[in-house]
């Protein structure tokens, strides 16, 4: 049965890709998820897995070609058809020999994305039946995202009575509605204006054209209100340099200064949801997953891959997921997934050196949070002059949709958990 | 019902066991004369007279061999150790004679000893006067380990503890002697080695611990329940061997959670193996992994008062623990 293969929505903002290198000849058998062709976005370049298994009909796009998301790009002859929930269906583990042998499956078995369960959760769900498949879409409450005893006898409770919740609709499906930007060629001197032999014309990469269509964007479009705390980090250095050692042994994993400062401000976002949120003209969207924007800075390119489900994440969870994403992003392997959908960013231009800075908001998203330098400064402490390792910590937000105080409450979160920071806990 | 102090509800105890039966004696420093160096056998030596309060060399390793030596000729002896920081020379004779007897002996002999002797930090006791040494004894096959939190538990378990058939560690708080004033039953009223108490009700979270820390707890939980609406449910282990397994998992049961706090330094302390037993035989009730909270791995309570503060368990650090597991 011949297809259409289409341009996909590559991240929450991003509406049209150019078309790189083909992959696959006509002619030529195509797996599933084996790349197909090269995208190339304003943020990333990707190769395009084949949605379907068969065979290459037809490129319906050349190289080169800019097209908006939705369009024909390929027709496929497609020979076997797998579907997505079949594959559900295996993770959840419903169907797997070993639960000939055990029919308790372990929490991991529900999948990657299950939720953090302590023993008494996971015995509860089992006894009252509750499928694995159904356990992501239980409201945590707990630290760290877990699923505390409340969250499950609440689940119970409401399930005997109303049946199983509904899966929630995912953060892609409600992102999409944000409308497009329009293509802003015309602004900008013109191309032929003439350029003295001193001078250089630089052509803007799709990157740089990315970055300066949606700073301006956000510029001319939200009203920026900026906060800034001093955050007294002596504590947390002495525990970073004395068992950062020890964490990683045991933990397998660096774990750096923006660990703490996601993990921080995970707990401060869940505390204060209007920041994590998006404006619309009609409302306030206010996000229910927190995808955390971590901007990264490569060859003079700015990214800023995700982490995904940050409140599911546990300290040593988030320098995992950090450090696959930095990596990633250093060898240029970050896929679609891990750019879109964030709900929140951080930008740390400390380790440049800044000690103030006042970054601009990523939309859609509401706020943008900036850790700077960790400096050694001399501060009055108990009327005492005392030397403290001080960080400024700022938000940039957008004042339609909150105003100063929530700011300060959500800068203040942060800066107590990290001066009581206890990795223990974190 | 009679309010009485901690020490004065041990003594109480003494007395009655005293008059009771005439095999029951009392070694140890300073018990005699001067009434015990915190007063706590004051009065005894006159009305029960030398040879059956005695006044003992400083040598602790005698103390205690002594009282081995005479119960094993029929005597029911109590052992005193001033304090438990000075246990050691005699624990060669508390643990490779007195807990082993009736093993040894193939049940032919056994020791019906009590040693009691004071535990704990109160300020500025510092290094030589502050120690636990639970766990170390409550390791021991065959010994018995009692630490009273409260007056009433002071006196019975002190009967209970005369009349048993085993040696038995009695452990006070030297904190609680004056301190705690309460009621307590006249008369024969034991409290029997083994049973914990539920020292206060509740549905959050459990605590486990003894003796002074105990009170701490209650104390804490209390403001716990008044301050942020965290319910704790208070444990008072009493008997720390042979432990009472079953009061401990009914409640994490209850609760889900469970904290154990203890005044020793952290490190294989008794609360430990209260966390291991819960690990291991209640993992399917927790909710949050089981705690501990108890005094740093120093070398001892320091004397200077800012660092004793940093060093004790207070009630704002267990508050602070059980905050953490709550919210867990």
């Amino acid at each position: 049965m011949p297809t259409d293969v289409t341009l996909p929505q590559l991240s929450e903002s991003t509406y049209e890709a150019t078309v790189g290198k083909w992959l696959k000849q006509p002619g030529d058998r195509v797996a599933r998820f084996e790349p197909l062709v090269e995208l190339i976005t304003d943020k990333v370049n990707v190769e395009m897995p084949s949605p379907v298994a068969g065979v290459l009909l037809e490129q319906v796009a050349t190289e080169g070609d800019t097209l908006p998301t939705g369009a024909v790009i390929a027709r496929m002859e497609v020979t076997e058809t797998q579907p997505a929930t079949a594959i559900a269906a295996d993770a959840s583990g419903a169907s797997s020999p070993r639960t000939a042998v055990d029919s308790r499956p372990a929490p991991a078995e529900a999948g990657a994305a299950g939720p953090r369960l302590s023993p008494l959760g996971s015995r509860l769900l089992q006894e009252h039946g509750v499928p694995p498949a159904e356990w992501a879409s239980i409201p945590a409450t707990g630290s760290g995202g877990r699923l505390s005893k409340n969250d499950v006898m609440a689940y119970l409770a409401a399930r005997a009575e109303h049946g199983p919740m509904a899966l929630p609709a995912t953060d892609g499906a409600a992102a999409r509605g944000a409308a497009p930007v329009a293509p802003t060629a015309s602004e900008g001197p013109p191309a032929t204006e003439p350029v003295a032999t001193e001078d250089e014309h630089v052509r803007l990469d799709p990157i740089r054209k990315a970055i300066a269509d949606r700073m301006a964007r956000a510029k001319r479009e939200i009203p920026h209100a900026h906060a800034m705390v001093e955050v007294d980090m002596t504590a947390l250095v002495r525990w970073h340099d004395a068992d950062k050692a020890a964490f990683e042994q045991r933990h397998g994993v660096r774990v750096t200064y923006t660990a703490f400062f996601v993990r921080a401000a995970v707990e401060a976002l869940r505390a204060n949801r209007f920041v994590n949120a998006q404006w619309r003209d009609d409302g306030i969207l206010v996000k229910g997953a927190i995808h955390l924007g971590v901007a990264v800075s490569h060859d003079d390119a700015l990214l800023v891959p995700v982490l995904h489900d940050a409140q599911r994440m546990d300290l040593a969870a988030v320098a995992r997921g950090l450090d696959a994403l930095v990596r990633k992003a250093r060898e240029g392997h970050l896929g679609i997934e891990d750019i879109q959908g964030g709900t929140f960013t951080i930008t740390n231009p400390g380790v440049y050196g800044s000690i103030e800075s006042v970054p601009v908001i990523n939309p859609p998203q509401v706020a943008i949070l900036v850790t700077n330098a960790i400096t050694p400064r001399a501060v009055v402490r108990d009327d005492a002059i005392a030397i403290r390792r001080i960080m400024n910590l700022g938000l940039s937000f957008d004042h339609r949709v909150f105003d100063g105080p929530q700011a300060m409450r959500f800068l203040n979160a942060i800066k107590a958990a990290l001066e009581a920071v206890d990795p223990l806990t974190a | 019902m009679p309010q009485l102090r901690y020490m004065d509800a041990i003594n109480e105890a003494h007395a009655e066991e005293l008059a009771r039966d005439n095999r029951v004696v009392l070694i140890g420093e300073d018990v005699g004369l001067k009434g015990g160096v915190f007063g706590v056998t004051a009065g005894l030596q006159a009305r029960f007279g030398e040879d059956r309060v005695i006044d003992a060399p400083l040598a602790e390793s005698v103390i205690v061999g002594a009282a081995i030596g005479m119960a094993a000729n029929g005597l029911m002896p109590i052992a005193e150790i001033q304090f438990a920081d000075f246990i050691y020379p005699a624990a060669d004779q508390i643990i490779s004679e007195a807990a082993r007897m009736r093993y040894r002996s193939n049940n032919a002999c056994a020791c019906p000893i009590v040693i009691r002797t004071s535990y704990g930090g109160a300020h500025g006791t510092a290094l030589y006067h502050s120690q636990c040494v639970e766990s170390i004894f409550a390791h021991v096959p065959g010994l018995k380990v009692v630490a009273p939190s409260t007056a009433a538990d002071a006196k019975g378990l002190l009967k209970a503890a005369i009349r048993d058939p085993d040696p038995v560690m009695y452990l006070e708080h030297k904190r609680m002697y004056r301190l705690v004033r309460e009621d307590v039953p006249e008369g024969e009223v034991l409290v029997p080695i083994g049973p914990a108490r539920i020292a206060r009700a509740g549905a959050d979270l459990s605590i486990f611990s003894y003796g002074w820390m105990l009170r701490e707890c209650v104390a804490a939980a209390d403001r716990l329940a008044a301050e942020e609406g965290i319910d704790c449910e208070v444990v008072d282990l009493r008997t720390l061997a042979p432990l009472d397994k079953s009061t401990i998992l009914a409640s994490v049961a209850k609760t889900s959670k469970a904290l154990v706090v203890y005044e020793d330094n952290r490190f294989c302390g008794y609360g430990a193996e209260v966390a291991a037993i819960i690990a291991e035989e209640a993992f399917e009730d927790l909710d949050g992994p089981v705690m501990r909270l108890a005094s740093p791995d120093v070398p001892a309570v320091p004397y200077a008062a800012v660092l004793e503060s940093w060093f004790t368990l207070s009630q704002d650090k267990i508050i602070e623990a059980v905050r953490r597991l709550a919210h867990y």
